[in-house]
């Protein structure tokens, strides 16, 4: 028998990076902006939040430390570093106007380069014998649950046992779908990324709203390289462990259709896809799980399939994604 | 009324042509410009004299005749790659799956190796993996071309995906193939009889691939400047609508491009499996699919600046590794130093491109004065 009550608790561990991941890109892309750099813009927010935990942790005894600090130092430390990848992204394509996917990919060697090469200097700071860095004091607070959760059978395993990150994550996605669809600003928004030249026109201040979607959807997805290393790995950062989370967030942008209300189920299922792998019994032939490893992107292709097949009219990308605007060009 | 009208601080405009030398100083300063900001960044990390630095990026790259050779090796892959994909973003088919075409051509040529060492002669043997990579590759960038021209499917995320695909499937054979068993990886695969290896040219290992490349980039230059296929490619890329008009089948175009450039980097991952490496792993294309759409790019598309982009960027990689273990950094500290330079660049295209007029400057006054 299938064990659900093991396997949904850890999709959902799975889920929330792609989860955050995917709203920050919806975000961002609802502005008009393709950001390919999502997986570099991953890695820094996740290795700044371990840099900053790194520095508490050296200058506190675990005994002596602040709840409040240890939470709140790694949690500002990762939205500044994936704040100035945004505002990087930003400057060149808004700004300069430059090619957003050539951007993007920059930014990804950039940022996963960033985040190992401080992963390894910490690793060596630390002179330990395996090589990954070990913050297993910030990450009890990270990872701290109800403490009944556990005592509440099946219903507190799969819905009680997390972490606050976990809830928080939700509640972003949930705001984020209030904003797109119900609120002036986010109607703004929805009008630059479809059409800037209009937006422009009605009074929209078309660059702002780019910077701002763009910086907010970097922090976003920040925060989910945070949460896989705080909550996910248990503060365990070793060098190129977030593999290729960034690509499969930007992924899920298209299965939910661009709507981040969607992407909490989708996230979970694509946690579950990820890590189908180790639930099905495969006996002795350790081949064909490599092989079940290829389930999220054989899925991403079908839906993309699908909806290519479907066009209606309400799951289009936004008109201008990937396109810079520029005034004195219509 | 009020009748005062607001100036504002920087003016932007778009540049008539740039002629081409022009546009060239504007990036070589940007890439100074990148290597100095690097220089003072490494300088910060290590304490080192910034020229130091360069001197021993330069012994990284040019340090020695096998290192001059490593480097020419890789820059051919690199420049292969990018050539590949150029075809497909000259039709605004932004192919960013080479990884994955790359992986299936060296899947292809592996398997070949591995399951007909025995039975056939070597020549024969060279030829087989030759063409089965090139399918491969073609057949892997195919699959999104045709639902692109059929259906208009996404082909960024299309061919994004294809490459985890690919991975896999490399991973998934990579446990079958063994050897030795339970190692995890392949080893050189005909390490003994050398079945499938590609020959060498007088004691050198790499000159053929360099060669071949080589000759390549020159066909791919005749290939899009002067061919019938380009000039379709051309115009697709311009205008979809144009080429339906003047009667280009642009589905066709689409699914032969792609054919094309998926084929290229089929035979990059030839090059790789049976020209340098002996073996396969599931990193062995190493973000060459990714870096070419960088080199492409910068390169505006032309074949020729491609063997330059295509050194600069290997270069930088080479230096920077070298300053990484001269200076007791990080591997991943290369990464870092290309993602700096490739911002300047990225950044510098914007200056080509548009032209800043400043309020108050002597040519906004004159201006102005014209006009009143």
């Amino acid at each position: 028998m299938f064990d659900f009550i093991a396997f949904i608790p850890r999709a959902v561990v799975q889920g929330v990076p792609l989860m955050l991941g995917s709203t920050g890109e919806t975000l961002t892309q609802k502005s008009g902006n393709l950001n390919l750099g999502l997986p570099g813009v991953m890695y820094v927010g996740a290795i700044s939040g371990v840099i900053g935990a790194f520095m508490y942790e050296q200058s506190t005894p675990p005994e002596s430390m602040n709840a409040l600090l240890a939470l709140g130092i790694p949690l500002l430390c990762c939205l500044a570093g994936s704040l100035l990848m945004g505002l990087l992204y930003c400057f060149l394509t808004v700004t300069l106007r430059a090619n957003q996917n050539v951007t993007g990919l920059a930014m990804t060697t950039f940022g996963v380069g960033f985040g190992n090469f401080f992963g390894g200097s910490l690793i060596k700071l630390t002179d330990s014998e395996v090589p990954s860095i070990a913050l297993t004091a910030t990450s009890s607070y990270f990872t701290a649950k109800l403490p009944f959760a556990a005592e509440l059978g099946w219903f507190g395993q799969i819905f009680l046992n997390y972490g606050f990150l976990t809830y928080l994550a939700i509640a972003i996605c949930l705001v984020c779908s209030v904003y797109l669809r119900r609120t002036r600003s986010g109607l703004n928004l929805r009008a630059v990324g479809e059409d800037p030249a209009t937006a422009d026109a009605a009074g929209i201040d078309v660059t702002r709203y780019k910077y701002k979607a763009t910086c907010i959807g970097c922090m976003i997805a920040g925060l989910g390289g945070l949460y896989y290393v705080m909550d996910y790995a248990n503060g365990i950062w070793s060098n190129d462990a977030f593999g290729d989370r960034g690509w499969l967030a930007i992924a899920l942008v298209i299965f939910t259709m661009w709507r981040p209300a969607v992407g909490i189920l989708a996230g979970i299922l694509f946690g579950g896809l990820y890590i189908l792998y180790l639930f099905l019994p495969t006996g002795t032939n350790l081949a064909v799980k490599e092989l079940y490893k290829m389930l999220p992107y054989l899925v991403t292709i079908a839906v993309l399939i699908i909806v290519s097949l479907k066009k209606s009219r309400e799951n289009q990308p936004p008109a201008h994604l990937g396109l810079s605007y520029f005034r004195e060009e219509r | 009324m009020n009748n005062k009208t607001h100036v504002p601080l920087v003016h932007i405009s778009r540049r008539a042509a740039l002629p081409w030398y022009k546009a060239w100083a504007i990036r070589a300063a940007a890439i100074v410009l990148a290597l100095i900001v690097c220089g003072v960044i490494t300088a910060l990390f290590t304490g080192e004299d910034p020229f130091a630095l360069y001197l021993s990026m330069i012994e990284g790259a040019f340090g020695s005749s096998r290192r001059i050779w490593a480097l020419l090796q890789s820059v051919a892959i690199l420049l292969c790659v990018s050539l590949a994909v150029t075809p497909a973003f000259k039709m605004r088919f932004w192919n960013i799956g080479g990884e994955g075409q790359i992986m299936a051509g060296c899947l292809a040529t592996a398997a070949c190796m591995i399951v007909l060492r025995d039975v056939l002669p070597n020549w024969l043997l060279i030829a087989t993996m030759l063409v089965t990579s090139i399918i491969a590759g073609g057949v892997w960038g195919l699959i999104p071309a045709f639902f692109k021209a059929k259906w208009n499917t996404n082909e960024t995320l299309f061919t994004l995906m294809m490459n985890y695909v690919a991975i896999q499937l490399v991973a998934f054979f990579i446990i079958i193939w063994e050897s030795p068993a339970g190692s995890g990886n392949v080893g050189i695969i005909n390490q003994q009889s050398q079945a499938g290896w590609l020959p060498m040219i007088g004691s050198n290992r790499y000159m053929l691939n360099v060669i071949v490349v080589a000759v390549i980039t020159v066909l791919m230059y005749v290939y899009l400047k002067y061919s019938k296929h380009g000039y379709e490619i051309s115009v697709v890329g311009e205008s979809e609508r144009t080429a339906r008009y003047v009667g280009i089948k642009v589905e066709r175009v689409i699914m032969r491009t792609m054919f094309i450039s998926g084929a290229l980097c089929g035979f990059a991952g030839f090059l790789l499996v049976a020209g340098t490496d002996h073996t396969i792993t599931t990193t062995i294309s190493a973000n060459r699919g990714f870096t070419a759409v960088m080199v492409s790019w910068l390169a505006k598309f032309s074949p020729v600046f491609m063997v330059f982009t295509s050194f600069l960027i290997e270069f930088l990689a080479r230096g920077a590794s070298e300053i990484a273990t001269d200076f007791g950094l990080n591997e991943a500290y290369g990464d870092i130093l290309t993602g700096i330079i490739l911002f300047f660049i990225i950044g510098s295209e914007f200056f080509i491109t548009y032209k800043l007029h400043f309020r108050g400057g002597r040519k906004a006054q004159k201006e102005a004065a014209e006009n009143v």
